[in-house]
């Protein structure tokens, strides 16, 4: 929290994060929401904003591991947490997450702009539910709006993914 | 929008808190409604005083006959709680209807209550139970219960130079009594177009023996209405319970707005009193078997 200020005079906070594993810091107004943070200040673009008030859940990033809004959060008021965007899903070599994997074989996104919240939404909600029935699965992403798809296909990509995510387990468990 | 500038501190500690707190002063703790209301610049408060660093606030206790919920514990540490789902089942069951999840893991359940939103499921529940909302400032603590607290929409009857530190929900009484809770909205999550928690009682004869109700988005704040009259001496085992459902309608008086029609509202607080009541009276029911 030491102080600095913009070119305007507004007041600067020194914000710490742990962002896809790396260690991040940023200078930004209190005012800056943690979605904008991550855009402009961290240029980490694939986490989209799309109402800005928690309606539609693009912005949904992973706090500490559990899914939030990030156009409802200060930047500043999460100094020193864990943040996973969109860009962290993959592993390092490029290997789809199950969750990405899924919706790629499903048909899952049309335009992607709602994507990267439904990715980061169902990755969560499949470490705590993963095999979720259909009312489960349609729960899991209650909270993301999608102006594409019709939502089937990806329901559809919410049971695939937890497919993908026993087989590549029992695949681990066979090289093992 | 982008939220206005303000002037921001995060406290270490509850004293430091309260010293921050005066007529300029917002609090911040999960932030869920207050940052679409200042991304809109509706609110555009001089000074956020952040307390997400007061952890001490992040408990949720059940010991000695209540369950008292700290300022910084989530709607989602509250809903994954089962010592208190066991001490005030209303909870749990309200609970699942707040938001999305994606929310409920940030927003706080007594921000929720502060923040005196007539569709809030948690301001119905604290109204219903007879709960306590205990406040601190610079010049000592206070009480205030649940009847008191509810000025009006989005007004509660914390002053600016106060911070809400904890919810108090009284305990469900241990034999034959139960609750139950039912809400329409046009989306899972969305706010609600009427909703209903309610608390149903049997008698000896192990007929009901009462029961009363609370409603959310049917007025300025949570209206509970007392329903004993419409179902004291009604058979444990009834599956509708019309009388109930004439006497909600008759006591609510709705306004409309664009997600629904006042008649439509007051229609659904019928359905929906018959249907909280069914759980509710379902529950009593095995609460006194058990």
């Amino acid at each position: 929290m030491t102080a600095y200020q913009d070119a305007n005079g507004e007041e600067l906070h020194e914000v710490r994060l742990t962002v896809n594993g790396a260690a991040r810091t940023a200078r930004v107004p209190a005012r800056r929401l943690l979605s904008d943070c991550l855009r402009h200040d961290l240029r980490l673009t694939g986490t989209h904003v799309g109402c800005e008030h928690g309606v539609c859940g693009a912005c949904t990033v992973l706090l500490d591991g559990a899914p939030v809004r990030s156009c409802l959060l200060l930047a500043v008021s999460v100094d020193g947490t864990d943040i996973t965007t969109v860009e962290g899903l993959a592993d390092p070599d490029g290997t789809l997450s199950p969750v990405q994997q899924a919706f790629a074989e499903c048909h899952g996104l049309q335009c992607g702009y709602c994507t990267p919240g439904f990715l980061t939404t169902i990755t969560a909600g499949l470490a705590v539910t993963p095999d979720p029935d259909d009312e489960q699965a349609r729960d899991m992403i209650g909270g993301n709006l999608c102006r594409c798809t019709g939502y089937q296909n990806i329901l559809a990509a919410v049971h695939r993914a937890a497919e993908i995510t026993r087989e590549r387990a029992a695949d681990a468990g066979g090289r093992s | 929008m982008k939220p206005p500038p303000f002037r921001y501190s995060r406290p270490e500690s509850i004293t430091e808190a309260l010293a921050l707190l005066d007529d300029e002063a917002k609090v911040l703790a999960g932030g869920q409604s207050l940052v679409p209301l200042l991304n809109f610049r509706l609110a555009a408060p001089e000074h956020l005083v952040d307390i997400n660093r007061l952890t001490a606030l992040s408990y949720v206790d059940t010991a000695n006959g209540a369950v008292r919920v700290g300022a910084l514990a989530r709607h989602a540490d509250l809903l994954a709680n089962d010592a208190a789902a066991a001490a005030q089942p209303l909870l749990r069951q309200a609970l699942r209807w707040v938001a999305h999840p994606a929310i409920r893991n940030r927003g706080t359940t007594v921000g929720s209550l502060v923040h005196a939103d007539p569709a809030g499921e948690m301001p119905a529940v604290i109204a219903l139970l007879g709960g306590t909302v205990h406040v601190a400032s610079t010049a000592g603590e206070r009480s205030i219960p649940a009847g008191d607290f509810f000025l009006g929409p989005l007004e509660s009857a914390v002053q600016p130079d106060e911070l809400a530190v904890e919810a108090e929900f009284p305990v469900l009484p241990r034999s034959g009594t139960g609750t139950g809770f039912a809400e329409i909205s046009r989306r899972r999550g969305d706010y609600a177009i009427c909703g209903v928690a309610a608390l149903a009682w049997l008698a000896a004869d192990g007929r009901i023996g009462g029961a009363s109700a609370a409603y959310l988005s049917m007025g300025p704040v949570p209206v509970v209405v007392d329903l004993t009259e419409a179902v004291a001496g009604t058979a444990a085992e009834a599956a509708t319970f019309p009388a109930a459902a004439d006497l909600a309608r008759d006591r609510l008086n709705p306004q409309p707005d664009i997600h629904a029609t006042a008649s439509y509202r007051r229609h659904l607080a019928g359905v929906l009193t018959e249907r909280a009541l069914l759980t509710a009276v379902a529950r009593a029911r095995e609460a006194r078997d058990a």
